[in-house]
């Protein structure tokens, strides 16, 4: 099976089908089941880091008043909370979870083309979040070396975990690898080789386009990583010297020789800011399609919307450095990594202007989906702004160790991309479970969420400013801080306690929809892609029934002037569209506005 | 990280050159009836040549930073450079070997002559065997030497590379062994021939990989 493409073999399509209990759920091999294992595992992990950062806030909101946390656990608490976040959550969601769903169904493909491979992907995946959280079960406990695992301090005496803590965190990364390289095999080849007839590069929707260039990304970059986990299990378990300088550590000369810790850097960096990339752009792509279907227009600028998200990602292999500026990097370096930085935000701000050009004169419904993205557009700008403080080398300098970054990561690569996630998930729950979510929940979940990170993530701006270093696990006898840093501290870590107990009330909507909800309309919100147009809904095993859809146009004809409906979907032929009027165009009005004329 | 950069120039510029040709000159939202007759493959090739390009991307993409990392490494006080065992002249001509083999044995299965297929599979095998285990003794002599993963550098990036080299061709005849007993219970030839085909080209990719390594190794 693993080595035949599903997509040469649809006439065996029968055979294909899952015949037991552990075929069709566990051992499956149907990208919709796997794409939901995928996200489960995804979302529990996360739910495991968000506990972690609040466990972090309550020592920084409330210094040494929880026995449970001291420095050694406090840094234990950092580094996992960093790690799963950034690979095991939104990594494993964006590309296992929404790449898994969306692609077969969006392409009007039966499935992935190695269905077995991608089975192989999920447990894998699952295996290596397994290995993870068992460190935190082992002699010394997971490591505490920060989410980027800098040698030396990760392997030296005196790092929490750094015995069989790091080890277990650097095979696990590598299982991860091979996961996602088994999954990115099958996501590149399915866009490339299994669309369905009529869906020409040019006619995919930005989803898709965002989750192929993050899965190029993926498979180019990760093995940067790889290779910096296997030379650091080396470090740490047969005392090579690959990053590990001579040293002495407590009053003793290890056997290190001339290891380059500077070269871990570079490796770790180099899969580091693509991953970035590898997160943000599949949310690109997810908002663009949730804004164009909530706004009933086309996305506007479409063909530049797909041309950035090519330059974006051919760009985000020549800025890792700007990671390093505290390095000690020769200056032409930086400044060449600087101007890099600065190049790829053209492209970026191409793409909010082009959203924000989507909902001007938009018909915008305010579900809980489009709030979700269109704060995604204000999260994001911010995000985006202080990316460009940072990307000078004279700004970072000063600001790299303090709170200023913290918030500025966390506005662009985790309110922003987490936001994405809400949107989508709330806007493809009635295709995935075929029942509604309760609208005034979901929105009761949106405002606690965005005004609660406004309020943890914007004073750490200030913060920031202030010279609040990060990292600390206490701030001790800093006599250039006033009395209200600490205060806004606090106030922090109340919000940030009111914002994760939120999230409680997205699970509690999901699962009594489940239970519960009203059974959702056959695509609800008059989307026009092709996931809304099976004959089952959620769609059943193979998508499509017997026939393949065909597609005759992009997936943004709406509002198009002279339809009776403010859609068009892609299976719509130019024959059955009024002469004249066969297409969508970029007029900006919207379809109750140009009947009003 | 100049060896990876080349590298990943030329794949993002190969694919993003491709992607803009495709993309150039559309206007999506008009209606064409030429783009709605197309198959929906972007590629004239079946979809098992596509995924083992793209699996030989990103193995290229992992020996390129590990050779990034070898030359940055290099470069610091401690690296002495190693005399590599004689026996790997041999071994790479044991896989330079393999690697006809296998040449000639998709030759000959755009005949779909089961035998000469079976027969050419043999050979390549064995070559490829003979070159894992050639590899085993140069490690196994320096082991008796007294070079150990921890000596210096320069021995420890040739055992690392030796053996994701080997994993490598450990995982080409994992296939290699399926194909054969294929071959060997007369299942259907077509699909044969597409598993001899991407062999073959796995086993030219393995070949220009350890001679590239192999290069950067003897030269520094």
């Amino acid at each position: 099976m693993a080595f035949v493409a599903f997509a040469d073999r649809d006439h065996e399509q029968e055979h294909h089908d899952p015949q037991t209990f552990l075929t069709k759920y566990v051992w499956s091999q149907d990208h919709k089941v796997i794409a939901i294992q995928y996200g489960g595992i995804a979302i529990l992990v996360g739910l495991i880091a968000l506990g972690l950062s609040i466990l972090m806030r309550l020592q920084l909101g409330f210094p040494n008043s929880f026995a449970v946390i001291n420095p050694e656990s406090y840094y234990q608490f950092v580094t996992m909370h960093g790690m799963i976040m950034v690979v095991y959550l939104l990594t494993a969601l964006f590309l296992g979870g929404f790449g898994n769903y969306l692609i077969p169904l969006m392409c009007g493909s039966r499935d992935m083309v190695f269905p077995f491979l991608n089975m192989l992907s999920v447990w894998f995946y699952f295996l290596s979040v397994i290995i993870l959280l068992a460190s935190f079960f082992v002699p010394g406990g997971t490591t505490g070396a920060g989410w980027t695992l800098y040698p030396p301090q990760s392997i030296s005496a005196g790092t929490p975990g750094a015995g069989m803590g790091i080890i277990l965190m650097l095979v696990s990364l590598a299982v991860f690898i091979v996961a996602a390289t088994m999954g990115g095999l099958n996501y590149v080849t399915t866009v490339l080789q299994a669309r369905c007839k009529g869906m020409t590069l040019m006619r995919m929707p930005l989803s898709i386009w965002g989750i192929f260039m993050a899965t190029v990304l993926a498979l180019l970059a990760f093995p940067a990583l790889l290779v910096s986990a296997i030379m650091m299990i080396l470090d740490t378990t047969i005392k090579t010297s690959f990053f590990m300088p001579a040293m002495i550590s407590a009053g003793e000369q290890l056997s290190y020789n001339d290891g380059s810790p500077i070269l871990f850097q570079h490796l770790f960096w180099f899969f580091g800011h693509p991953e970035v990339y590898i997160v943000a752009l599949p949310a690109f792509g997810l908002v663009s399609d949730v804004l164009a279907t909530h706004a009933r227009k086309n996305i506007f600028g479409y063909r530049m919307m797909v041309w950035a998200i090519l330059a974006i990602g051919g760009l985000s292999f020549i800025v890792w450095a700007h990671h390093m500026y505290v390095s000690g990097m020769n200056p032409y370096f930086g400044f060449f990594f600087a101007t890099t930085t600065l190049i790829i935000a053209v492209p970026t701000a191409l793409k909010v202007y082009n959203w924000v050009l989507t909902l001007w004169q938009g018909n915008i419904h305010l579900r809980v989906p489009m709030l979700f993205a269109i704060a995604f557009i204000f999260t994001f700008i911010h995000g985006g702004l202080t990316g460009i403080f940072l990307g000078n080398v004279v700004i970072d300098l000063p600001l790299s160790d303090t709170y200023f970054v913290v918030a500025h990561f966390h506005m662009v690569m985790g309110v922003s991309p987490v936001l994405v996630v809400f949107a989508s998930l709330y806007h493809w729950f009635p295709l995935m479970s075929g029942k509604m979510y309760n609208e005034t929940l979901g929105k009761w979940h949106f405002w606690l969420t965005f005004l609660g990170a406004y309020s943890v993530y914007l004073p750490m701006h200030y913060l920031g400013f202030q010279g609040v270093p990060r990292r600390y696990f206490s701030m001790g006898n800093t006599d250039f801080l006033p009395e209200s840093a600490q205060m806004l501290n606090a106030s922090i870590t109340v919000s940030a306690i009111i914002l994760a107990a939120a999230q409680s009330l997205f699970f509690i909507n999901i699962f009594m929809s489940l239970w519960k909800g009203k059974k959702a309309e056959k695509n609800c919100w008059g989307a026009t892609s092709l996931e809304w147009l099976t004959p089952d809904q959620p769609p059943k095993h193979g998508n499509w029934g017997h026939d393949l859809p065909v597609v005759h146009r992009w997936a943004y004809d709406y509002s198009v002037p002279g339809q009776e409906q403010d859609y068009t979907p892609q299976t719509v032929p130019a024959s059955e569209v009024p002469v004249g009027r066969e297409h969508g165009v970029s007029t900006g009005f919207s379809f109750e506005t140009d009947q009003e004329k | 990280m100049t060896i990876t950069l080349i590298f990943l120039a030329v794949i993002m510029a190969t694919l993003i050159f491709w992607l803009l040709r495709q993309t150039l000159n559309m206007q999506p939202w008009v209606s064409d009836p030429e783009a709605d007759a197309v198959s929906g493959m972007s590629l004239k090739s079946n979809a098992q040549t596509i995924g083992l390009t793209t699996f030989l991307a990103v193995a290229t993409s992992m020996f390129a930073l590990f050779a990034s990392a070898y030359t940055l490494r290099m470069t610091m006080p401690d690296w002495s450079p190693m005399n590599e065992p004689a026996v790997l002249w041999v071994n790479t001509g044991f896989l330079v070997f393999a690697s006809i083999a296998y040449q000639w044995t998709s030759s000959v299965a755009l005949k779909k002559n089961a035998k000469q297929i079976r027969l050419g599979l043999i050979i390549a095998g064995i070559f490829s065997i003979l070159f894992l285990v050639g590899q085993y003794s140069a490690w196994q002599q320096l082991i008796d030497k007294g070079m150990y993963l921890n000596t210096n550098p320069s021995i420890a990036f040739f055992y690392v590379l030796t053996a994701m080299h080997g994993l490598h061709l450990l995982g080409g005849l994992y296939v290699w062994g399926r194909s054969v007993i294929r071959v060997s219970k007369d299942t259907d030839i077509e699909s044969i021939r597409i598993s001899v085909d991407l062999c073959t080209v796995y086993w030219h990719f393995l070949l220009l990989v350890w001679a590239l390594l192999f290069s950067l190794m003897i030269s520094t």
